[in-house]
């Protein structure tokens, strides 16, 4: 599989000279993305933790871009989606996007909407 | 025999057959195919991770709290730092992964032996520190106190730091007995795990000790433990106490709900039987690369079908790292 590899990354902003150094490259940012994560994980700023949005705190939000973000980087580049025909790509990431966020979002609700029944409700804990 | 005519006068064209739409080899297509259905499998496993978590939400034990230990650092308060560090291992055997591939692009046989076999280490370090933090959960910490509801009950002292059972029971008054089929009619069989100390004993040491107190699953709107008075607590340990629990199992968990504890083995465990076989597969590899069968086949693809395993492995990290570690 000689094919050639898309050596440019961020939308082409940052290119790479050989697809080596472009490995390094993402490995340094999958890298710092991780500390950032680690870090934010063990001090938590008060900030972040008690302000939500769309019911879940900011700081959540942000694991999630970055997970995210890091996803984007290791199937795009190490596992080579970047060098994939459009149609290939496509049918990998639209579907599993669309499946798991549909079914993480019923399970949510209906988990939140469990929540308030044992709040609300006369319900023993383990019922 | 006549041959039956097989040409259908397509040759050549669109839909005579031999086209390759997305470029990829068969052996490609079907491992992205078992990629994106083993990825509905761990969502379908983190969804419902989720799921109960928002159904206990108020009383749903925070990781910062439960993964606390690194390896050779007792009594160290170090959050996170342990499965930061092995969420490095495997990106970084990611990358040799990735460099073992981009070397079989070019039929460098050295070179692709040499990333494989970092990338077996990088695997098998990995596995060896799941099978380390596993082992710190079952064994536990401070050891709890279970309600007859099923809630758990953690001791802490006045200044707010955590208390071990074990530093505070009373010294034990008699010989522990076990019952046994002669002695009973309606027999039923001791539990399967023996804390070291009995519900007695940490109920006794509790009451002798004024500086204790106790706290709860539940947490405030701030989210943190709700503390009781000396006075509450004891009467939650009089009157809810019910069993000890030290470490964690598939049904109690020192650290709060049992459902945290089931989900970790589970999720990490399915994620950890995936790096066993990445490991595996990644040595058969390795074997066939030294062998020279892939310099002899003319092509290292299936290094790359492999390492399409191997960085999905690691991807399923990210996400459980994210939602079990931070969340």
């Amino acid at each position: 599989m000689a094919h050639e590899h898309k050596l440019a990354i961020f939308r082409g902003t940052l290119k790479f000279k050989s697809n080596v150094s472009k490995i390094w490259g993402v490995f340094f940012i999958l890298s710092i993305v991780t500390i950032i994560e680690v870090a934010l994980g063990i001090i938590r700023p008060d900030f972040l933790v008690d302000h939500r949005f769309l019911a879940l705190k900011l700081l959540n939000w942000i694991f999630i871009l970055l997970t995210l973000f890091k996803a984007y980087y290791i199937t795009w580049d190490f596992m080579h989606m970047r060098d994939e025909t459009n149609g290939l790509r496509r049918a990998v990431i639209w579907t599993t996007l669309f499946l798991i966020s549909y079914l993480v979002v019923l399970l949510l609700i209906e988990g939140d909407y469990i929540y308030e029944v044992y709040k609300i409700g006369f319900i023993k804990f383990n019922f | 025999m006549e041959a039956t005519v097989v040409k259908t006068g397509t040759e050549g064209k669109t839909w005579g057959g031999g086209n390759q739409p997305l470029k990829a080899s068969y052996g490609k297509m079907m491992m992205w195919f078992f990629i994106v259905s083993d990825a509905l499998t761990f969502s379908g496993f983190l969804a419902s991770y989720g799921f109960s978590r928002f159904k206990f939400v108020d009383a749903w034990p925070i990781a910062d709290e439960v993964f606390t230990h690194f390896p050779f650092l007792h009594g160290v308060d170090a959050p996170m730092y342990y499965v930061a560090f092995m969420t490095f291992i495997l990106i970084f055997s990611s990358v040799t992964m990735v460099l073992a591939v981009d070397a079989g692009h070019k039929m460098q046989q050295k070179k692709v032996i040499f990333y494989l076999f970092l990338t077996i280490i990088g695997g098998a370090i990995f596995v060896g520190s799941q099978a380390w933090e596993w082992n710190t959960f079952i064994k536990g910490d401070y050891g709890a106190i279970e309600t007859k509801g099923g809630q758990i009950v953690q001791f802490l002292d006045k200044e707010g730091e955590r208390v071990a059972l074990r530093d505070f029971a009373a010294a034990a008054t008699g010989e522990r007995t076990e019952q046994t089929k002669e002695n009973g009619i309606w027999f039923k069989n001791e539990a399967e795990y023996y804390p070291s100390v009995s519900f007695e004993q940490v109920k006794a040491g509790f009451l002798a000790n004024d500086n204790l107190l106790v706290r709860l699953q539940h947490k405030d709107e701030h989210g943190q433990h709700i503390i009781l008075s000396r006075e509450e607590s004891i009467a939650k340990v009089v009157n809810d106490g019910h069993m000890v629990v030290e470490g964690a199992n598939l049904h109690h968990n020192e650290y709060g709900h049992p459902l945290f504890a089931d989900f970790f083995f589970f999720i990490t465990g399915f994620h950890g039987f995936h790096v066993l076989t990445g490991v595996l597969i990644n040595c058969i590899i390795f074997f066939n690369v030294i062998l020279g069968t892939y310099e002899r086949r003319g092509s290292y693809e299936m290094v790359e079908k492999v390492g399409l395993y191997w960085h999905f492995v690691d991807l399923v990290w990210v996400f459980v790292f994210t939602f079990f570690y931070l969340v």
